[in-house]
């Protein structure tokens, strides 16, 4: 092997051998949640090698299957959460991404009256903890009659999605050259023609990306949903989770079950996804 | 098929005046270059033709319609970008029918309309291609076909030879010309080379710091520079210009330069010029000839060899001077070149005006 070669080869190998131990060392903690998830009770001892004891799905069937009666009716909860938790996190996308698509075109491509100042109100948002707001709004949802319920949980998810979608489409926007919409308007179109047929669907990845990230925050938000809910029916996932380690009982084995199953629909999610999340669609248009 | 008038247009943007009482009439079916050095206000002229910038002053007609405030999709004109802007997210065959697609033509027409022009342009293997597959030369093309399939009453250039190659530049450019001739409608384009200028236009709009400066035929405009600007912004290598004052000499005026020397000027430029009157002396360095009892003395520094020209650059007195010559055979450096002048321009020190 010639020395060039060997320089490479152990190049390679370093490079190889640090990737798996920062592989490992992100999945270890996930790993021994599966093992715990699969093992018998009571849970085992902690070990270095994440494998599970006396193997078993008994917590996953605990988990999906919890139901609960209501009257005469047995309802089945963990359908019922996770319908919650999918339709929570679908609409805060939906209306998240909605108002700040607008939003974002306006900052992006007009000159206003107090489009520096807004700007600087939208980055204070961002600057406050999620557990401030928490109380406040539960008094206004309190107010609005709106404690445990979906909407109630949508609205505060898409007021906290929508600054940072908002930061994020500007930038996507002010990244499609103007001349795009100028040719589209010389065409025929209008501008909101011109937005419509030219800049969204150039957008169409950094959109993506927005609407995936605002589902998954609402899809794991915890303290605000634990906060305003507290009827089970209307618990999401992270509720439905954190009740399985009460005060005075642990079902760590349920939990590591119900986490694993939680997480499906959002890895689910992002393999869909993947093609979206490659940009460089825009690239070409334009003489670069 | 319009003719397109401008009067007093004016554009600001804040307190920067861009545009200043831009009065232009363009023929129907005219060829017309707007050109000037960067930051003129032409491409800012041109988009507010084309609807895309409000003019702040004046107004713009289309064949006698006033279309100062119509959006630019109700003035039937298209415009190849100097970026090209082609839509990256369609194929060139939809690039090419999108206008057509907003106006609701027939699917029949849309496609028949885009093979001739595909064909016209020899972009035809291309139609399915996206735009980032396609070369320079051909998003170039593409650009100019989405812009002619449309059959609009006016085309808009903005510089969009600027992004090719010399070699490619050249054969486009000359396309350019050919397929202006064959349409038949109104082109408006937009550049700062003077070359493209001076080939493509009919009518050629010299224009400075948001004001026309001349406008007029190329040849015109080349020969009789109506400023010092003008003058010294077309042709290359740039105008020389001397400082000196107005002198008798015979019977005929010239123009003395100091330590005896003086440049005859013809008889018609006489009538404005009396003697001493400060002027300056612009002389293209292709309007000057060699010979040994020529007024001028050229104390060579450098030349340039073109090929089919050479440039000697050196001073005239303390003054800088460029003469242009055919053929390949140079002077040395050092010597002394006596020259004459054949087409000398004489213009007012003060405001830059020709005088004639």
């Amino acid at each position: 092997m010639n020395p060039m070669r060997r320089r490479r080869a152990i190049e390679s190998a370093l490079v190889h051998v640090a990737l798996v131990i920062g592989v490992a060392f992100a999945l270890y903690p996930v790993a021994w949640v599966a093992a715990l998830a699969f093992s018998g009770t009571p849970a085992p001892e902690p070990q270095v090698m994440p494998w599970p004891q006396q193997p078993t799905t008994a917590h996953f069937e605990e988990v999906v299957g919890a139901t609960a009666t209501i009257g005469d009716d047995s309802v089945w909860l963990f359908g019922r959460q996770l319908a919650n938790s999918l339709v929570v996190a679908l609409a805060t996308a939906t209306v998240g991404v909605l108002i700040a698509i607008p939003a974002a075109y306006a900052l992006a491509r007009f000159d206003f009256l107090g489009k520096r100042s807004g700007v600087g109100v939208l980055l204070a948002t961002q600057m406050f903890p999620a557990v401030a707001s928490a109380i406040p709004l539960y008094l206004v949802l309190e107010a609005l009659g709106l404690l445990n319920t979906r909407t109630g949980l949508v609205l505060c998810y898409a007021s906290t999605a929508v600054p940072f979608a908002i930061f994020q489409l500007r930038a996507a926007f002010e990244a499609i050259p103007v001349d795009l919409e100028e040719a589209a308007m010389v065409d025929g179109a209008t501008r909101v023609g011109a937005f419509v047929r030219v800049v969204l669907p150039i957008a169409r990845p950094a959109i993506a990306v927005t609407a995936l990230f605002a589902f998954m925050s609402a899809y794991n938000e915890f303290i605000l949903a634990a906060t305003l809910l507290d009827d089970s029916r209307m618990f999401t996932l992270p509720v439905m989770l954190q009740h399985y380690v009460g005060e005075y009982d642990a079902k760590w084995e349920a939990f590591a079950a119900g986490a694993l199953v939680v997480s499906l629909p959002v890895m689910a999610l992002f393999y869909v996804a993947q093609r979206h999340l490659v940009a460089g669609l825009a690239s070409g248009g334009v003489k670069g | 098929m319009v003719d397109v008038r401008l009067r007093a247009v004016g554009k600001r943007f804040g307190d920067t005046v861009v545009l200043d009482g831009v009065d232009a009439h363009f023929d129907d079916g005219a060829f017309v270059v707007l050109v000037g050095s960067s930051g003129c206000g032409k491409s800012t002229l041109l988009r507010c033709i084309a609807g895309l910038e409000e003019v702040t002053a004046g107004t713009i007609e289309f064949g006698g319609h006033d279309v100062t405030h119509a959006a630019p999709r109700d003035r039937d004109v298209a415009m190849v970008f100097q970026s090209y802007a082609l839509y990256p997210h369609m194929t060139v065959r939809d690039n090419l029918a999108f206008g057509l697609a907003l106006r609701k033509t027939p699917r029949e027409v849309v496609d028949a309309r885009v093979q001739e022009v595909a064909r016209m342009l020899s972009i035809e293997h291309l139609l399915d291609r996206h735009p980032r597959a396609l070369s320079g030369g051909q998003r170039q093309r593409v650009a100019m076909g989405r812009a002619i399939v449309r059959r609009p009453a006016v085309f808009m250039f903005d510089e969009p030879l600027s992004n090719l190659d010399p070699g490619l530049r050249n054969q486009v450019r000359v396309e350019i010309r050919r397929l202006h001739d064959e349409l038949g409608a109104t082109s408006i384009y937009v550049t700062h080379d003077q070359v493209e200028a001076m080939t493509l236009a009919d009518r050629l709009v010299v224009l400075d710091r948001g004001r026309v400066q001349q406008i007029g035929a190329p040849l015109e405009v080349y020969r009789r520079p109506a400023n010092r600007f003008v003058a010294g912004f077309l042709g290359s290598p740039a105008m020389n210009f001397l400082r000196g004052h107005i002198a008798r000499d015979g019977d005929a005026l010239a123009v003395a330069l100091g330590e005896g020397v003086q440049v005859p000027l013809a008889g018609a430029q006489v009538a404005a010029l009396a003697p001493g009157r400060e002027v300056e002396l612009g002389i293209r360095p292709q309007d000057v000839v060699r010979d040994d009892d020529g007024p001028l003395a050229l104390q060579v520094e450098l030349v340039e060899t073109l090929g089919s020209h050479v440039h000697v650059h050196g001073r005239i007195g303390a003054a800088s001077f460029v003469a242009a010559f055919e053929g390949h055979q140079g002077p040395a450096r050092g010597e002394v070149l006596r020259l004459r002048v054949t087409l000398p321009h004489v213009f007012d020190p003060a405001s830059g005006v020709a005088l004639r």
